[in-house]
């Protein structure tokens, strides 16, 4: 199995008139793991929502392709059933509607009709993998992320993605928020999904996460660009050094975009 | 123009109702006291809504259904509320006339009354007397009380002794078979010191053509201690103009809880008042209502506190489409003297069209320094992000939309305690929004 190919060409994007990405190039393939890095306010979590189709963002130029189709022709619905999943920095609270409800919609939104999840196999498969995360049973019926704390909404947004299996998945600030154990716990269920086929984009400003999850590739982006790229040796050095250095060897003064003087 | 449409009913109509019924003196001295007044007296005033020119008056008053041998033949539209073991405890009422009663026998033997109304005059006209129309709703309030008072021609008698719980719901279904007919229902429930008990009622008609008027009073007294859970489904069809006052009384430690979906078609004024008498007695009184086609609606919710550390939570949720409107006023009123009482409410309305119009008012009145009190209101389209989320897992827009709107309105049918009721319920909001 290759696994699907995410292709990012020149992506511009813009938020209420104000330009955040300025050109971003990126390939993900099937089977790789890279980690987009840089400090607050570059553009990292601008990517991420463009990608999936957030309706604040507005891509003014560039193409996004998942397997050569134009991603930015697709509904947000149709863009997780051709493959793409984001873990939300911010998720929602949807009160009244249960965690288990949503999940099973969730997979079955991904299956053809008539070919439904059956009810056993969806509450064994739910509860394994509760238990890889750690998270108490309760949680399946539970109102979806309300009055969850920050790291149990992290949790949930893994379980999704473990639940979901898509073919390309981008994690935005997965680990903000999430003690040490924690971040261990989520970071098992990430390299659960693992394989020659699955693709992954790991948003992050902290390289501790990467301790856990080894990427094969990784970016810094820096004013809404990708500035630098390189492999896991290149988030050892920005974990070592800061990103001082890529600003002084690039001639960079303000790192971030778009923030307001 | 309004034109004030005199009532067809006169002394002699009433005087021989009630003697057909064989209700006791006192019964029929306030139907003849109430129809004197109802000439008199106004319209309620429901606040932002002109309720002048609505039906209350044309209908037919009396209307007899067929008993029910067996519930296996009643229509499936009636079937669905029951659940599917048998139910021990139900009161059937067809048009105007008690077409099925049970109740666990148990119960009987502990001294628990749960039957319709004219039996309970008859049987138990002293402790009817009592509490009817006396500590909640009174027959002089406005023209539809006195109305209602004078030609009540159904309902349901429920009394709880003193430290008996109830652990099964008590459900009755009142079936307005006749499209015309008027259900003039007065439901009483009385919880003595110490008992609890849970009770659910349906409302259903057909009448989608023809007029009639649907005038309701509900009145609950929770004594010292005493718990009662009250849940409601109406579903009047949109020929029926429907008056619905449901009141509580709580006393001493007492609570009185409310899960009302109101899903009539039809113009609807419904009022829910809670008094909160006793020290650290608590209500909490929630509404779901869906309003569509031309529909007009106007729902209050009102607590008012009179004991000290007494504690009410109001939650109002609407869905509104087409071009139906309906105000939503919250009323968390604190008297002097109610230290320690707190007063919390939540109105919210989601608009699904933009010829809807929704308001959403809470009213807080405090007069007492010591306590605390809070409200949230909003008045809204589906949230963009929240939809986002759920189709960025590959769910489409209608079944985000759906989901977040059975959501929306999840806080009563979850509290509702049949589960044939409250699937139920989900079917009529599924029917209603989609």
């Amino acid at each position: 199995m290759a696994g699907s190919t995410l292709e990012i060409k020149d992506l511009h994007v813009e938020i209420e008139g104000q330009e955040i990405l300025k050109g971003v190039n990126l390939t993900i393939n099937g089977g790789e793991f890279h980690a987009v890095m840089g400090p607050n306010g570059t553009g990292k979590s601008t990517l991420a929502s463009a990608v999936m189709g957030h309706p604040k963002y507005e891509v003014t130029k560039g193409e996004i392709l998942l397997d050569g189709e134009n991603v930015l022709e697709m509904e947000v619905d149709e863009r997780a059933q051709a493959g793409l999943f984001l873990a939300m920095q911010y998720p929602s609270e949807i009160s009244g509607v249960t965690n288990s409800d949503f999940l099973r919609s969730a997979i079955n939104a991904h299956r053809e009709e008539g070919d439904e999840i059956s009810l056993m196999k969806f509450i064994k498969e739910m509860d394994s993998k509760m238990d890889t995360l750690e998270m108490d049973k309760n949680m399946a019926q539970r109102y979806l992320n309300e009055g969850f704390s920050g790291g149990e909404k992290k949790r949930n947004e893994i379980l999704q993605l473990m639940m979901v299996q898509p073919a390309i998945a981008i994690l935005d600030e997965i680990d903000s928020g999430l003690d040490i154990d924690a971040l261990k716990v989520v970071s098992k269920g990430i390299n659960e999904m693992r394989n020659d086929a699955f693709g992954c984009l790991i948003i992050t400003h902290y390289q501790r996460l990467l301790n856990y999850i080894t990427p094969d590739k990784v970016h810094v982006m820096m004013q809404g660009r990708v500035v630098k790229s390189g492999g896991p040796e290149l988030a050892q050095r920005l974990e070592e050094e800061g990103y001082e250095w890529i600003k002084e060897e690039l001639g960079i003064e303000d790192e971030t975009v778009g923030q307001k003087a | 123009m309004t034109v004030e449409v005199s009532l067809p009913y006169d002394k002699e109509y009433v005087t021989q109702f009630s003697n057909g019924l064989n209700e006791p003196d006192w019964m029929q001295s306030l139907r003849l006291k109430a129809l004197e007044k109802s000439e008199s007296l106004s319209l309620p005033k429901p606040d932002k809504t002109n309720i002048q020119g609505w039906n209350f008056t044309e209908f037919k008053h009396y209307v007899e259904g067929e008993t029910i041998d067996s519930l296996d033949r009643l229509p499936e539209e009636i079937q669905d509320f029951l659940d599917q073991e048998e139910n021990k405890n139900l009161v059937i009422q067809r048009n105007h006339t008690p077409a099925f009663g049970a109740l666990n026998e148990q119960l009987k033997e502990q001294g628990v009354v749960f039957t319709d109304i004219h039996t309970a005059l008859r049987e138990h006209g002293e402790l009817v007397e009592k509490y009817y129309m006396n500590d909640a709703v009174h027959m002089d309030e406005h023209r539809l009380t006195a109305l209602h008072a004078a030609l009540m021609n159904g309902g349901i008698f429920l009394y709880v002794p003193k430290n008996v719980q109830i652990e099964e719901p008590l459900q009755a279904i009142f079936w307005q078979e006749d499209p015309e007919a008027s259900l003039i229902n007065h439901i009483l429930v009385v919880a003595e010191e110490n008992s609890s008990v849970t009770y659910v009622e349906n409302y259903v008609s057909n009448n989608k053509e023809e007029k009639t008027s649907a005038n309701i009073v509900a009145e609950v007294i929770a004594k010292d201690g005493a718990k009662v859970s009250f849940g409601a489904v109406d579903n009047f069809e949109v020929g029926t103009t429907v008056y619905a006052n449901r009141r509580g009384v709580a006393y001493r430690d007492a609570v009185i809880e409310w899960a009302l979906g109101q899903m009539n078609e039809g113009n609807t004024v419904s009022e829910n008042i809670t008094h909160l008498i006793g020290d650290n007695s608590h209500s909490n009184a929630k509404t779901v209502a869906i309003g569509r086609g031309q529909q007009k609606q106007n729902f209050t919710a009102n607590i008012t506190h009179f004991g000290k550390g007494s504690d009410g939570y109001i939650l109002q949720h609407g869905v509104m489409k087409d071009k139906a409107s309906a105000i939503f006023n919250g009323i968390g009123k604190i008297e002097h003297g109610a230290s320690k009482s707190n007063a919390e409410q939540e109105s919210r309305v989601l608009m699904l069209s933009k010829d809807a119009r929704g308001d959403a008012n809470p009213i807080l009145l405090i007069d007492e320094d010591d306590v605390t009190a809070g409200h949230a209101a909003s008045v809204g389209r589906v949230d963009p992000i929240q939809l986002y989320y759920l189709m960025s897992r590959g769910i489409s827009r209608f079944e985000a939309e759906r989901l977040i709107i059975h959501g929306f309105l999840a806080p009563v049918v979850n509290q509702l305690p049949v589960e044939a009721v409250k699937r139920q319920l989900t079917q009529v909001i599924e029917r209603k929004v989609y």
